[in-house]
């Protein structure tokens, strides 16, 4: 189990409790260019954990490093206290970490049910000849998982597009429903790569409302990237800020804010 | 008017993720059920059987099989003659070999032998996608046809390296060599079909055909929402291979009864079954039904025209069938390059409107 010794309460009224994953001297390479250089941060339970940096600051990377696509060169991931072996995406799926991406990866071909119940994948065991004749676990499973998801497509209020193919819909929508896909797998740790890019002020404002109630209710801890510094600062609990692949700053949002290496990053420095 | 689903209320998940959702698609489905088992067998005559019948119900059973390879788990593949041929001798080994075992049981073992052949050769697929994958299964359709026609084994050492279905029966009803009536084979290749399409429906309903489509529309997010995406791709073909491997073994026994390998399962085939399936509508069972109908049909029909109400010579017929054909296909594939099935499906969306579009 977690160590909860350190956990405490926000002002708000959540718990956080103790560290979830940990990443420790992550550096990761692609040949010459170093995208994350000796990173080491912590995710919490039950915390909004934003990422945020410069345009190349290697936050996607940290991301992609999280769910299993990029295999760092050196560091080790801590997921639940002992060390993460190396894991393919799915496995790492497996263990309860969701994401979405930064440009929408859904299932175009498929209605939003569907793309939404493949969140469950993970979830459904019944064997290929139990599905082939729709007996038994198979047809159990179906019920208790489309239940499950329709929960999840009220809580996202897109119950009037569940069986619309995807394909069809704006993108903010989209977003949305990348994010139920998400949430159907009951993730443990859900990671947000940009949820919130080129969205206008209004839809902005109810994917925020969403990611806090995701995390209210039902308990989740979020880490997510994000460019509305408004947004990031309202919502998250703890900040990383990256720059060049460096971590310049880790703090609650008005720490980060007044750090005088952040500024510069963001702002710029004369260099003399 | 005559296709609507108002007031069609479901009250459970069951009943929504029923294989057909409306009260009318259900009749429906179980009037053609009962046409093609209760009256069929009675009117068929081996005209009927041999032209249109058989193969269609035969083809069908392949279209299935490559649609939810290509068109749900999307992984195209060109061997289906070469797989289709393995179906067929492994069927004629295993009906020479345990001639007192049912027919039933050796056409279901030569779809697993089948299937086994086609996770084999789909295991490129993990590395390879789109057109190189179609060219590492057009390796497979070639090395297989080679195979069958330099190992004697295979076909026990005959001398004119051809294979011959036994007479066999079922029941005491015999479907196989040249004496089976026309209802019996019919009625064997129908039940045989029916289960095919059934389970194929049952698994592109569910996980397993989820998980399909996941593969098939992003490989990279179906792999972080925790689809693998090797255990995906081969159950693919091997639920492909199955089907295929089942419909090699009817075209072989039931309905050619003798079969030279290069000529019955040459690359022909595999593109005929291809374009089944593209022009029925990839991703639908009813697409590949659809397919195999237009594709056998066709031809017949061109004949009739031409030969018997236009009076045209029959090799000219001949020629300009395959003229038509091929004109067809790509006319169809311009207009609606979805297949039937979706022409099917907005038919069925202007009919719920009809006369009042509006």
């Amino acid at each position: 189990m977690l160590d909860q010794s350190d956990s405490y309460v926000t002002e708000d009224g959540r718990t956080i409790g103790g560290v979830v994953m940990e990443m420790k001297n992550i550096t990761l390479r692609f040949g010459g260019v170093v995208a994350i250089k000796d990173i080491s941060f912590d995710i919490r339970e039950g915390e909004i954990r934003a990422i945020i940096g410069p345009n190349g600051a290697g936050k996607s990377s940290m991301l992609n490093v999280i769910s299993g696509f990029y295999v760092p060169q050196e560091g080790e991931v801590f997921f639940r206290g002992k060390p993460r072996p190396q894991m393919r995406p799915y496995e790492v799926a497996q263990q309860g970490i969701a994401r979405t991406f930064q440009n929408i990866a859904l299932f175009e071909g498929m209605s939003v049910l569907d793309n939404v119940m493949t969140g469950r994948l993970n979830h459904m065991k019944a064997g290929l000849f139990q599905q082939a004749l729709w007996k038994g676990k198979a047809e159990k499973e179906e019920t208790e998982n489309r239940e499950l998801v329709e929960k999840v497509i009220d809580f996202l209020e897109i119950q009037h597009i569940r069986k619309t193919p995807v394909g069809r819909l704006p993108y903010g929508l989209k977003k949305r429903v990348e994010l139920a896909r998400a949430l159907a797998a009951e993730p443990k740790l859900l990671l947000l790569d940009e949820p919130m890019a080129g969205m206008n002020v209004e839809e902005k404002e109810d994917m925020s409302r969403f990611i806090l109630d995701v995390n209210d209710e039902f308990g989740t801890t979020i880490a997510l990237i994000e460019h509305d510094m408004g947004v990031v600062m309202d919502l998250s609990d703890r900040v990383v800020v990256m720059d060049y692949g460096k971590k310049i700053g880790d703090g609650t949002p008005d720490e980060v804010r007044n750090n005088q290496a952040v500024i510069d990053a963001y702002l710029g420095v004369a260099h003399d | 008017m005559f296709y609507r689903e108002a007031g069609d209320f479901k009250v459970s998940y069951q009943e929504d993720s029923q294989t057909f959702p409306i009260k009318f698609d259900r009749v429906r489905y179980y009037v053609v059920l009962a046409v093609a088992f209760g009256l069929i067998p009675f009117l068929i005559n081996d005209y009927w059987a041999n032209a249109i019948l058989l193969p269609f119900l035969i083809y069908s059973i392949a279209a299935i099989g490559l649609n939810i390879l290509v068109g749900y788990a999307g992984q195209v593949s060109l061997g289906t003659g070469g797989f289709m041929a393995v179906g067929a001798y492994a069927c004629y080994k295993l009906m020479t070999t345990f001639p007192e075992v049912s027919m039933f049981i050796h056409v279901i073992l030569a779809g697993g032998i089948t299937g086994l052949v086609c996770v084999l050769f789909g295991l490129p697929s993990l590395r390879i996608k789109g057109f190189y994958l179609a060219v590492a299964t057009l390796a497979a359709q070639f090395f297989l046809v080679w195979l069958f026609n330099r190992v004697p084994w295979f076909y026990n050492y005959s001398a004119s390296g051809q294979i011959n279905a036994p007479e066999r029966d079922v029941f005491g009803i015999i479907i196989t060599g040249p004496n089976a009536p026309s209802w019996a084979t019919y009625l064997f290749c129908l039940i045989f079909l029916t289960l095919c399409a059934i389970v194929a429906r049952n698994l592109t309903r569910g996980t397993q055909g989820r998980s399909w489509m996941a593969i098939r529309d992003m490989d990279i997010a179906a792999e972080i929402i925790g689809v693998n995406p090797l255990r995906a791709k081969l159950t693919a073909f091997a639920v492909s291979g199955f089907f295929i491997g089942v419909s090699g073994a009817l075209f072989f026994a039931i309905y050619l009864g003798a079969v030279e390998v290069g000529e019955a399962f040459g690359i022909t085939k595999s593109f005929l079954v291809l374009f089944m399936v593209i022009i029925g509508g990839l991703g639908s069972i009813f697409g590949s039904f659809a397919g195999a109908a237009f594709l056998v049909l066709l031809p017949v029909v061109l004949k009739v025209v031409g030969v018997d109400v236009l009076g045209w010579p029959t090799d000219i017929v001949a020629h300009f069938q395959l003229v038509i054909v091929g004109a067809l296909i790509v006319f169809f594939l311009i207009v609606e390059p979805h297949g039937l099935a979706q022409l099917w499906r907005v038919a069925k969306e202007k009919l719920r409107l009809w006369p009042f579009p509006h």
